[in-house]
């Protein structure tokens, strides 16, 4: 690097630790969630839901609750479902293969919380009272509630799917492998079998849809990471054109994938809104949302993997199956595959394959949740652990004869998957640096020997993010420099919490050359907004950055020309311009300003010679020119189990990561805190339970049980930055937090348990988890024992 | 069932409402008053988001009715700014350690760190830890949060400033 572009890049603002531009109004309360927006005349809508897994519907009485002061609707599916025109995700594209999805349930229930009549009246605690007073026959079907049996079962979620099969997905036949598996010398396998949980966004969904029958136009507020997502399927839903449909977003409260896509209640409201002279407001409460906003990670599969006589892998393959639950929304097939693309993660793996298979069950449908293969993780990373001991070696010293080196890149794992630009061996040896691994292993003997049962666990893996798909594989700015030579960005945004306003700004305030101060970020508004994806896939970074240098470089262009004009009609290759200020290279004493150009650009038009163009207002659009940009980390975390409880405490957590070059550190490093955070959930706490008859059992925050500050251990990171081939070198940190962390912490767990021979297959590691699998080990050993003894005494006797 | 009267005072602002007896106080705040700062987020008394001040002390506005709240004094997140929009000590310092990324939790965490530094200006990190296990966060881990209500009492403790506003101004009176 050159010693002018250092002295550049400390006056870049990307890699500061900015503030954040969102934070001032979200600590005064005054942000704009969907429930803080109110519309004259608005009313009100309450969902009546299945309270039973599977059932035919015989009958709807309404009659009672339409009486009921205040209520000015009870809807049914007769009133909404004829009203589908289209239906069909952006993220998909018309022609993918989809799933069922009515609004509201039709003639049989699938799932206990599936929404059968909507109310409309004044007020929510009205609609509330009426949703008691319809009344629904229901004629109880046996339920498909394990979707592990699923196949095998005579019962059917939908009729249109024989053996409730979604689909199937995979590589090339497991049976080229038994060759390689017959002649191994150590052969591990281990069937996982990981809990249904989810994303859980504080804010719970939501949505207001307000008709305007006059002109047909549509306006909606709702909780999103997509709003033209949500436009576009309006459109489509109601055949009316796309510009009719305007979605506004301003703050959400966290979606994780969970918002990415509109669902079942929005259809409702989108389609009741055109039945109702009057806005129509709905708020998810935290009952419904553990009901039917959705489930994810539910999921078995079976890994293995051959052993050379070194340790180093021959082959691995999973034989996997997932839980699409009765409406998964997108089809679960298109991103399932990647758990199994993705198993052979960031190790030299010569050969191996991957099968899986999609059930229906009549439980609540599969949506996104923030690196949604992540499956492939726990499967490979807990195995690896699993083939250590059984192998006699090190776990780390597993990992390290056979984790891909920096000079074996780029590469195609056995998979087809093409890695480039990721550094998981550096990354591992950070982490471990970090912890000191050697000291922990003597800690861990001491301790041992005193009774205390410490472990250590580690996680790495590789993370395709901003991949290409024809929804999100480019990204729109529009940059306005405004008379007075105030700066708007406009993108398409769908932030929910991760701060694309100040990477925006950031962005901008850079790739123009002014200062951050003099720029604003609108976002959320479909009317004025390029058109974009929004959050999700871990792109905003990478595609937002993108698409701002690209229009950022234009309109600098024609800032320079409009500023060597201005400064005597030297050269544009002699203007040099930095913070708003434009002056000649060498003369640094004739200064323009942005305002000054502007106002030449916007009022004094006639003074332009014809060549250069007025007004200072540029769009563009960022192609890809990647099919994804690589990402990768370890998570390392140690532990101790209280063997006579089974509780599990964390005593060190930590993540190295290789986003590439950071936008903002903050926006980063809190971006891998939480998504830890939430992969701990789910390792050790969070589970959507249901009941052998499909009943959920965990619809209050006092059972679905979320880290809180007491469990989290502080997270301690490291960094690695290695460019990627995309826009600024950035690749995506969304999701990845969230994938590194379960495989790390149960393969803690297991570590400290290993003196017992426990042997982890089920999670959540909860402490009545762990104490059973303490006592089925006892038991074993006892068996194991007995048996030993009894041949030794048979030995004797003969 | 009839509405009753009730008299209160929010953010410093005499109300006078007649309100239906089941009318929670989250709601009474946020359609009656239009103080959208007050958030629910489970609406069963666990995740915190909705906390508020009742006579200066933090409490869940999803658990409380309105007409329980007759005569006090509330304080909302609107209510500890400045008027000149000066951030108030606890709220400074959720910004400056990222203690909030998608602002949604936030209004209950500051409330309700707000109400902890009063009654413990000098926490242990086991305190705070136990302090904030009573709001859920899904966007930060807790770390940016933990290391902001850490900060916030250093910086209560050299300036020798009370973590609200009112108390603040009680002091000077």
């Amino acid at each position: 690097m050159s010693g002018s572009q250092q002295a550049t890049d400390t006056d870049r603002y990307a890699g500061r630790r900015v503030k954040r531009v969102e934070d001032a109004r979200l600590l005064t309360g005054r942000g704009t969630f969907v429930d803080d927006v109110v519309r004259p005349g608005m009313l009100h809508v309450n969902f009546v839901r299945s309270p039973i897994a599977r059932a035919r519907i015989t009958g709807i009485d309404i009659s009672e609750a339409l009486a009921l002061d205040g209520v000015y609707a009870v809807l049914t599916a007769a009133d909404i479902n004829p009203y589908v025109h289209e239906q069909w995700f952006s993220l998909e594209g018309r022609h993918a293969p989809d799933t069922p999805r009515p609004p509201l349930a039709e003639g049989e229930v699938r799932h206990v919380g599936d929404p059968v009549a909507m109310i409309i009246a004044q007020d929510r605690y009205v609609a509330e009272d009426a949703a008691e007073l319809v009344i629904v026959d229901y004629d109880p079907l046996p339920p498909v509630v394990d979707y592990a049996t699923a196949f095998d079962s005579s019962e059917l979620v939908h009729e249109a799917y024989p053996g409730n099969l979604v689909g199937q997905i995979g590589g090339r036949p497991m049976a080229d492998l038994a060759p390689t598996f017959d002649n191994a010398p150590h052969v591990v396998s281990e069937t996982y079998h990981q809990q249904a949980y989810c994303a859980m966004p504080m804010e719970t969904r939501g949505i207001v849809t307000e008709w305007s029958p006059s002109d047909g136009t549509m306006t909606i507020w709702t909780a999103t990471q997509s709003p033209h997502e949500v436009r576009g399927f309006c459109a489509r839903l109601l055949a009316i054109p796309e510009h009719s449909v305007r979605v506004v977003m301003r703050d959400t409260g966290g979606g994780f994938g969970q918002k990415v896509l509109p669902l079942r209640e929005d259809m409702c409201l989108m389609i009741a809104a055109t039945k109702v002279p009057a806005p129509l407001k709905w708020i998810e409460d935290r009952q419904e949302h553990l009901l039917a906003a959705g489930q994810a990670r539910h999921e078995h599969g079976e890994a293995r993997m051959a052993f050379d006589d070194d340790g180093r892998i021959l082959a691995a393959t999973i034989d996997h199956v997932q839980d699409a639950g009765a409406y998964p929304s997108p089809n679960p097939v298109g991103s399932g595959i990647a758990v199994g693309l993705i198993f052979p993660g960031p190790y030299r793996i010569p050969e191996g394959t991957f099968n899986s298979r999609f059930a229906f069950s009549n439980t609540s449908g599969r949506v996104a949740y923030r690196g949604p293969w992540q499956f492939e993780s726990v499967a490979r990373e807990c195995l690896l652990d699993v083939a250590a001991r059984q192998i006699g070696i090190d776990p780390v010293e597993l990992r390290r004869k056979n984790m891909l080196r920096r000079d074996e890149l780029p590469t195609a794992n056995c998979n087809g998957m093409p890695y480039s630009d990721i550094t998981p061996l550096e990354t591992f040896e950070q982490a471990l640096e970090i912890l000191d691994y050697d000291a922990f292993r003597r800690e861990q003997e001491q301790a041992r020997a005193a009774g205390r049962y410490i472990g250590v666990g580690t996680c790495t893996y590789v993370e395709p993010t901003a991949g290409a798909s024809a929804l999100y594989g480019t990204e729109g700015a529009t940059i306005r420099v405004e008379p007075s030579g105030k700066v708007n960005v406009y993108v398409a945004g769908g932030s929910c919490g991760n701060s694309l306003e100040t990477t925006v700004i950031q962005l901008t305030a850079d790739a123009l050359g002014v200062d951050i101060a003099d720029v604003s970020s609108i976002q959320g508004d479909t009317a004025v907004t390029p058109f974009g994806g929004g959050t999700g896939g871990s792109r905003s970074g990478p595609m937002t950055a993108g698409a701002v240098n690209q229009t950022a470089t234009e309109l600098r262009g024609r800032i320079l020309a409009l500023a060597a004009h201005l400064l005597g009609g030297v050269p544009v290759d002699e203007v040099e311009f930095t913070r708003g200020v434009a002056s000649v290279k060498g003369s640094p004493e004739k200064q323009v300003t942005l305002a000054e150009i502007a106002d030449t650009a916007y009022f004094k038009s006639g003074s332009l010679p014809a060549e250069l163009s007025v007004g200072l207002e540029v769009s563009g659009r960022f192609r890809a020119q990647h099919l994804m940009l690589w990402a990768n980390a370890t998570h390392v975390c140690t532990c101790e189990v209280d063997i006579v409880t089974g509780e599990v405490k964390l005593l060190r957590y930590i993540v190295s990561e290789d986003c590439g070059p950071m936008i903002n550190p903050n926006v980063v490093e809190g971006q891998i805190f939480g998504g830890t955070v939430q992969g701990i959930g789910g390792a050790l706490y969070e589970e959507l339970a249901y009941d052998d008859a499909g009943n959920p059992v965990t619809t209050t925050f006092m059972d679905y049980l979320l880290p809180t500050a007491a469990e989290v251990p502080t997270i301690e990171l490291g960094h690695v930055e290695t460019p990627s081939i995309g826009p600024g070198g950035y690749k995506g940190v969304g999701e990845g937090g969230a994938i590194g962390a379960p495989p790390a912490v149960i393969n803690a767990v297991a570590d400290a348990l290993a003196p017992f021979g426990v042997r982890i297959s089920r999670l959540p590691l909860t402490p009545a988890t762990i104490v059973n699998l303490l006592e089925e080990a006892a038991q074993r050993g006892a068996a194991g024992a007995a048996a030993a003894a009894g041949a030794a005494r048979t030995a004797v006797a003969g | 069932m009839t509405d009753v009267d009730i008299q209160v005072r929010v953010n410093g602002i005499a109300r006078r409402a007649s309100v239906p007896p089941r009318l929670i106080l989250a709601d009474f705040l946020r359609v009656n008053c239009g103080l959208t700062g007050t958030h629910l987020g489970c609406e069963h008394g666990v995740c915190g988001a909705c906390s508020v001040l009742l006579d200066g002390e933090a409490v869940r506005a999803c658990l409380i009715f309105a007409v329980q709240a007759d005569g006090a004094e509330i304080t909302t997140v609107e209510g500890l700014a400045e008027p000149d929009g000066e951030l108030s000590v606890v709220q400074a310092a959720f910004r400056d350690h990222h203690g909030l990324q998608c602002g949604f939790c936030t209004p209950g965490f500051v409330v309700s760190v707000t109400a902890f530094l009063e009654e413990n200006p000098k926490p242990t990190d086991d305190e705070i830890r136990d302090a904030l296990s009573g709001n859920l966060c899904r966007c930060t881990g807790y770390q940016g949060i933990i290391n902001a209500v850490r900060a916030a009492a250093e910086a209560l403790a050299e300036s020798g400033g009370s973590a609200s506003r009112d108390a603040t101004a009680k002091e000077t009176e």
